[in-house]
């Protein structure tokens, strides 16, 4: 049971929920909101590289990086057009405002587009795969996880070392005190969207690769992972998020293989009866984060 | 004649839920008297959603917490009645794996639906307790996992639900008067539970929760008093909603439906029945009218392709708008009250529980 195989798988998905809910938890440390459209930022990088591919010939690598760059900048535009005006109301209001989002750019998609899937097109290198010692590794495995170290890495360098990293990493842990001190709010909160919209670019080009093909609901099944892993780690911590999309990783397919099939329909049950139960009994996840957790707009 | 003029007085102060329901009285009496197929349709739909928007405004309005649970239990409501009320034959048809001992059960249409409503209750009373401690960003999450593992459940409990697939042969019963008696109804239990001391208790822990725990309001019990009933009606709305839609599947009961009664709060205003009231009527007339232009723009083929989710996105974008400049909807907390009567209890002093004044500290547990 506990093949390689079975282990490159859970590493695999765990990288991928680990940029995702990296990219919900920078936004939810500094505005304790939880972005529900975010999921769809993945949807917008989806059509985007249909659209370009339908009408232009370029390689696929600068249809990636375009679709990336457009689901940073439709995370962007959301803060300014929706975020930014109710951000100094209540949560209820913000939560609503992103739940309103969300199903704007949903519906837009279905409106514009069309509620049937679109193809999209993948990289020969995402269909072949290397063998090892007798194992096939699909090369989609290896470039997810070799993508996510590198973001990561990035991340933490950025995190650590630039002026613009550390005053979001305070932001995070306490936002009142970071403005007094003169930190530009609009700034930060603005860098951390672009950052969300980043990772959940970067998570789209693989998770459309799943499928080859794009819908206007595709972003719901990420949000939901990125609502676990987040839970599972710690809603106050960029660590917690990144060690929460592991374990997510490993559960999800612990079940997988450990449930026995009637159950098996029911694995999205569990893994929600996870968070509830560790926001009754921990609610601050695995990694406790510094932030006191009080919103301040 | 003491007792008599206190009920007067009473009366006089609280003629809010009579305001609300005499025009809709009327109206869905001159609809059943003049009106064609299509408007009984649109104002039964219109009561029922009531129903929904009410129930929801039982809890969030007055507890301050966004539920996303809610129409998960109006599919417990709706799966449960159904079951209940259908037909021995029709369940052969359609549910073929049915437990056998619910198979000759076949119940007239009310008690079918008290037992919808009770099914959700129960489940809300037995989830809600332990939920309830929870606070802010905390319980929105665990609602909406709540309402994820609901939809899940329906989606795979085939022997019960038919699984993803559409479940046929509900009986029609709630006719456009049946739908108003309970609209009508609902707005009176609404309005009452926030006159009541449990509502009056669950309005303050949502104003300042340490005030309110300070002056000993037990927090965690009149915030689940409120869930329970909350649910309570989402199942009774849920059944009146399946005996009239008649086949439906669980992605009914999911996120499309969540955002239609969640907008048909927060624009007519969540802190007042008055509002929800109100915003149910706005937002249902609106889309019936945008439904209307979207078929009319199809059937012209004014477009290569079908217009799909237009209503939505109009319907979203009004939400945004609202949400930015008048964040505690069309009526805020203000009841519509005849002049010269505002009793003690008026909504004034929570005019902003959805703006920051009175917000009370994120993420703490009570």
């Amino acid at each position: 049971m506990l093949s390689v195989e079975f282990l490159l798988n859970a590493i695999t998905l765990g990288s991928l929920c680990a940029l995702l809910a990296l990219g919900l938890v920078i936004v939810y440390g500094i505005l304790k909101l939880v972005n529900f459209a975010y999921g769809e930022l993945i949807m917008i990088t989806g059509y985007t590289l249909y659209l370009l591919n339908a009408s232009f010939q370029l390689p696929w690598l600068v249809m990636a990086l375009i679709g990336v760059l457009i689901a940073m900048f439709t995370s962007y535009s959301t803060e300014l057009v929706a975020f930014r005006p109710v951000r100094t109301k209540s949560l209820s209001a913000m939560l609503i405002t992103s739940f309103a989002v969300s199903t704007l750019l949903q519906n837009a998609a279905l409106l514009l587009i069309s509620p049937r899937a679109r193809a999209v097109p993948l990289p020969k290198l995402f269909s072949a795969s290397l063998t090892v010692m007798g194992i096939a590794i699909p090369w989609r495995n290896i470039l997810t996880v070799v993508t996510s170290l590198v973001l990561l890495i990035g991340l933490t360098l950025l995190l650590k070392k630039t002026i613009l990293g550390i005053a979001l990493r305070a932001a995070a842990d306490n936002f009142r005190m970071t403005r007094l001190m003169g930190v530009p709010a609009d700034l930060v909160i603005s860098t951390a969207f672009v950052i969300s919209g980043l990772m959940a670019g970067i998570v789209g080009l693989f998770w459309v690769g799943r499928t080859a093909s794009v819908t206007p609901t595709i972003g719901g099944a990420p949000l939901l992972i990125a609502f676990v892993a987040t839970v599972i780690g710690g809603m106050n911590s960029l660590l917690g998020a990144v060690v929460g999309g592991y374990i997510y990783g490993l559960i999800f397919s612990f079940l997988g293989v450990m449930l026995p099939q009637t159950l098996l329909d029911y694995r999205e049950a569990f893994m929600f009866l996870i968070v509830i139960l560790i926001l009754l009994i921990r609610p601050e996840g695995l990694i406790r984060g510094a932030g006191t957790g009080e919103r301040v707009g | 004649m003491k007792n008599t003029n206190a009920g007067i007085l009473w009366l006089k102060s609280h003629t809010t839920p009579f305001i609300l329901s005499i025009p809709l009285l009327i109206l869905a009496v001159l609809v059943q008297a003049y009106g064609d197929t299509l408007l009984v349709r649109i104002v039964t739909v219109l009561f029922i959603n009531l129903v929904m928007v009410l129930s929801l405004q039982v809890f969030m309005g007055n507890s301050g917490i966004l539920n996303f649970a809610h129409i998960g239990f109006m599919g417990i409501g709706a799966y449960t009645s159904v079951l209940f009320s259908m037909t021995p034959q029709a369940k052969a048809a359609t549910l073929p794996d049915l437990y056998p001992f619910l198979r000759p059960i076949h119940l007239p249409f009310l008690p079918s639906l008290l037992i919808g409503a009770i099914a959700a209750a129960l489940v809300a009373a037995l989830v809600g307790y332990a939920l309830m401690r929870l606070s802010d960003a905390a319980a929105v999450i665990t609602l909406f996992a709540l309402l994820v593992i609901i939809h899940t459940i329906l989606v795979h409990w085939s022997i019960v639900t038919n699984g993803p697939r559409t479940l046929f042969g509900v009986d029609n019963y709630t006719s456009l008067g049946i739908s108003t008696f309970f609209g009508i109804l609902v707005i009176f239990i609404a309005y009452l539970f926030k006159e009541t001391p449990v509502g009056l208790k669950l309005r303050a822990s949502r104003d300042d929760r340490y005030a309110a725990a300070s002056i000993g309001v037990n927090i965690v019990q009149v915030r689940w008093a409120g869930f329970v009933l909350s649910a309570f009606l989402a199942g009774f709305g849920g059944g009146l909603w399946a005996h009239f839609i008649t086949s439906f599947s669980p992605y009914a009961f999911y996120l499309t439906e969540t955002f239609s009664v969640l907008s048909m709060l927060v624009i007519g205003g969540t802190g007042s029945v008055s509002g929800a009231v109100l915003g149910t009527v706005v937002v249902t007339l609106l889309r019936e009218g945008l439904r209307a232009v979207e078929n009319s723009v199809n059937i012209a083929g004014v477009f290569p392709n079908n217009l799909v989710g237009f209503t939505e996105v109009v319907l979203s974008l009004l939400l945004i708008l609202i949400l930015v400049f008048r964040p505690s909807g069309l009526l805020g907390s203000q009841e519509i009250r005849l002049a010269n009567t505002i009793p003690l209890a008026s909504g004034k002093f929570s005019a902003s529980e959805l703006s920051r004044e009175s917000s009370p500290k994120e993420g703490e547990h009570v």
